[in-house]
């Protein structure tokens, strides 16, 4: 149903058409502003996807649904959810430091943002920007046929182009991502010495206290009573000892025993931004 | 809606994608800003299709999406390659080439 209210959007009355160019441009202009303002990069993105969302309704409106649909598919769906699964790995809660490392730039920019403000403006204004063509069978249910036919004759070398380009950046991106194994990959025996000589051979006590609680972050009580540091992972430790709570903060200091210190180097995910100079 | 006001708005976006590009230091965010300032550029394109009547801006801003798909695909590789041998996603850390 409401595919079939954006077909026939190219016919919407102008009253509504310009009532929803309105609000979505309201919507988009601010949407924007926040996402340069915003300090996380996780806030950018989302207020970047309501940007793609108004911009694709535009489009309905302005009598392109095919369009609107490749946005919402390949923008807010496909590119958006590559950010956002960059961003978990970079890290999530990395912010923005306030600190200007050029000084004077954000002066600088904004002076050139106005600049290329006023300059784009007086161009659009100085253009003749004339009324909209009539609607016609290409702005409605045709648009799709119209778009077909134009792509796959009158640009049908360009699509092809698009092939290649696709497949280069398809493969570029597994090169890229490739990573090569600095030291092999160790075997079955070699893993089992590893843990013999670790002097812990069985596997670690679990979390948890049998019918008191058995949350990952509650340490398995030792015979004599005191609580078991092996039982909680060291990544859970650090960080209710930074937030100052949680059952297994009350853990000794510096009890890692040395098992999954790697742990703590995967976890620094905000260890760039205090490391910068 | 007249086109004009299209191009209007299509303008305001492009500038606020590249203050952002200007501003920011976190390499994903500039990325989000040049996407910004290529959607505005392509809603200007749909305006302009509505302007004449024809369909051909249409065609050219599906060309640019596909070429935005390809060159986020890129960028998020290279980004990744730097941030795994720099452990930072900012642009003031890729400095190397700077002297």
């Amino acid at each position: 149903m409401i595919a079939g209210h954006l077909l026939a959007a190219g016919q919407v009355t102008s009253t509504a058409a310009s009532v929803t160019f309105w609000v979505l441009a309201v919507i988009s202009v601010a949407a924007g502003l926040g996402m340069v303002l915003a300090r996380r990069a996780v806030h950018c993105a989302v207020l970047l996807a309501v940007v793609m969302l108004s911009l694709a309704i535009l489009y309905a409106v302005a009598g392109a649904p095919f369009l609107a649909f490749v946005q919402i598919i390949v923008y807010t769906g496909a590119v958006l959810m590559l950010f956002l699964f960059v961003l978990m790995i970079v890290g999530v809660s990395t912010a923005d430091s306030l600190r200007e490392t050029i000084p004077g730039q954000r002066l600088a920019a904004g002076v050139a943002g106005i600049a290329l403000l006023v300059l784009l403006s007086l161009i659009v204004g100085h253009a003749a920007i004339g009324p909209a063509a009539p609607a016609g069978p290409r702005y409605g249910v045709g648009n799709l046929r119209g778009l077909a036919t134009l792509i796959f004759t009158k640009y049908v070398f360009p699509f092809e182009i698009t092939a290649a380009l696709l497949i280069t950046a398809a493969l570029g991106a597994m090169v890229l991502a490739h990573r090569e194994r600095t030291t092999p990959k160790p075997t079955q025996r070699d893993l089992s010495r590893q843990r013999m000589a670790g002097g812990h051979p069985s596997p670690l006590p679990g979390p948890g206290v049998y019918a008191r609680h058995n949350a990952v972050d509650f340490p398995a009580l030792l015979p004599d009573g005191s609580p078991s540091e092996l039982s909680v992972s060291p990544i859970i430790v650090a960080r209710e000892r930074d937030l100052g709570t949680g059952p297994a903060a009350a853990l000794p200091a510096g009890g890692d025993a040395g098992n999954g210190t790697a742990g703590h180097q995967e976890q620094a995910g905000s260890a760039p931004e205090e490391a910068r100079p | 809606m007249s086109p004009g006001n299209f191009v209007a708005l299509a303008v305001i976006l492009f500038v606020i994608g590249a203050v952002g590009v200007l501003v920011r230091r976190n390499a994903l965010v500039i990325f989000m800003c040049v996407e910004l300032m290529l959607n505005a550029v392509n809603l200007a394109f749909v305006a302009f299709a509505r302007q004449h009547g024809n369909l051909d801006g249409q065609v050219i801003a599906f060309f640019v999406m596909v070429v935005a798909a390809a060159e986020v695909v890129v960028g998020l590789a290279i980004l990744m390659a730097i941030f795994r041998a720099r452990r930072s996603a900012s642009v003031d850390d890729a400095n190397l080439l700077k002297y």
